[in-house]
């Protein structure tokens, strides 16, 4: 049942597709952006296209980028023979956060799910190992998620790469800073005993 | 029929994930009382979550929940088993990943199905012992005898004969003599195996070793659990090597 005229009905509709937007969301939105001055709106809408337009994944890695390569791929400071294994774009961004990291990446742009059906072929995996080779990589770091489709991953690639006769890691698992051992899961405080670091190293 | 805002504990094996919002999950999980039941766990993709690994698909869990009108909603969790042999070896998590989505689509919601439960939690300790390369096949014809398609192995469907068996068929129900064959051919080796899944000795069964027997079996059982649910298994054979 559409009580408004078309074009405010188009818009309400397009809101209302978004991820976490429902109907009743989508109508606020709308009414909001149709009270605001029109140059804001304008600006949203520029915002966007221009988004679309210039936004590519990066050929090498397939982080989201600005032309062929992204901005990590692109910077010559960046070392160049570890390759940090992700599953999302967001994760590199987590990853830099850090301030630990100064390799590169590769996004694999998801992870091996077979209740999904969701495979290692759709995913970025050949990709990754044409680039071994030619970029003389000597480790990669396998920074999936620590969930089961994550580690499922890792486990794939790691049988991959390791016959490869390069240094394949896997980021530890442990309990957050800031949090309470009574609360820690079984898994993660026994991962987390398991790998525990001498006190003097 | 529990009312709408009643707290009930469970127990349960976790099948599957959705993505729900920001950091929410949808778990669907097996339970031993009140059949497949749809839950919201809040905030479990955040770091810091309580719930941390444990609501992860495969893990045997019990569980606090919050009846809702649709989902339900998980208040507590506790680890019965998270099944870490299965989880840390990718092969077996193929092949738990091949029985939990079976259960997934065999189950139905809010309906008492201990059995289902009970197999499926044997089935998985079974494989965390030990990967047999008929712990699927066994699961599935057993989880099939139990929803009742049982199939017919000691005469032919066809006219009675009770030797000669050479085939099998999923519309006849069971093995066909060279007369009446149709379906899939079977040969003696595999013939012999089911009849000892579905006779009461599957332990036997589950210790022979790989061959082209297990093989046809194996791809036996994908083809019945398919038929019967009426359509494909994603996760069957996609992590097998080769």
């Amino acid at each position: 049942m559409s009580v408004y005229t078309g074009a405010v009905q188009d818009l309400i509709d397009e809101l209302g597709r978004l991820p976490g937007v429902g109907p009743k969301s989508a109508q606020r939105i709308a009414f909001h952006l149709l009270k605001i001055p029109t140059v804001d709106a304008v600006r949203l809408a520029r915002a966007i296209t221009e988004a679309k337009e210039r936004v590519t994944f990066c050929e090498r890695c397939f982080n989201l980028a600005e032309g062929t390569l992204c901005g990590i791929c692109s910077d010559d400071r960046r070392e160049p023979h570890v390759l940090c294994v992700v599953e999302e774009s967001r994760d590199i961004v987590a990853v830099e956060r850090t301030r630990e990291y100064r390799g590169r990446y590769h996004v694999l742009q998801g992870a091996i799910s077979p209740i999904e059906g969701i495979g290692p072929d759709q995913l970025k995996v050949k990709e990754l190992l044409a680039r071994i080779d030619p970029e003389g990589v000597t480790e990669v770091i396998l920074c999936t998620n620590p969930n089961i489709e994550g580690e499922a991953t890792a486990m794939y690639l790691g049988r991959l790469l390791s016959p490869l006769g390069l240094t394949v890691t896997r980021i530890a698992s442990g309990l957050p800073v800031g949090g309470d051992l009574e609360y820690a899961d079984e898994l993660t405080l026994g991962r987390a005993l398991e790998g525990r670091r001498s006190f003097d190293s | 029929m529990r009312s709408k805002g009643a707290l009930y504990r469970d127990h349960g094996v976790v099948l599957r994930t959705y993505k729900l919002g920001e950091a929410d999950r949808i778990i669907v999980i097996a339970t031993e009382h009140n059949g497949k039941v749809r839950a919201v766990a809040k905030g479990v993709r955040k770091t810091r979550s309580k719930f941390g690994s444990r609501l992860e698909p495969m893990s045997h869990v019990a569980l606090q929940l919050y009846q809702g009108r649709e989902l339900d909603i998980v208040t507590q969790a506790e680890t019965v088993d998270h099944f870490r042999a299965i989880r840390e070896d990718l092969d077996r998590y193929g092949h738990a990943a091949s029985m939990l989505e079976a259960v997934d689509q065999m189950a139905m919601e809010r309906e008492d199905n201990p059995r289902l439960y009970r197999m499926l939690l044997g089935a998985l300790r079974s494989l965390a012992a030990d990967d047999s390369p008929l712990v699927v096949a066994g699961f599935y014809w057993k989880l099939l005898a139990q929803e009742g398609f049982r199939p017919e192995l000691d005469v032919c469907v066809g006219c009675g004969e009770d030797a000669d068996l050479v085939a099998f068929d999923l519309h006849e129900g069971g093995t066909l003599c060279r007369v009446c064959r149709s379906g899939f051919p079977l040969s003696a080796g595999a013939l012999d195996l089911l009849r000892r899944i579905l006779g009461g000795q599957l332990a036997g069964a589950l210790a022979e070793p790989r061959s082209a027997a297990t093989h046809e079996v194996d791809q036996l059982a994908t083809r019945a659990m398919e038929h019967h649910i009426e359509r494909r298994l994603k996760s069957v054979g996609m992590l097998d090597r080769g």
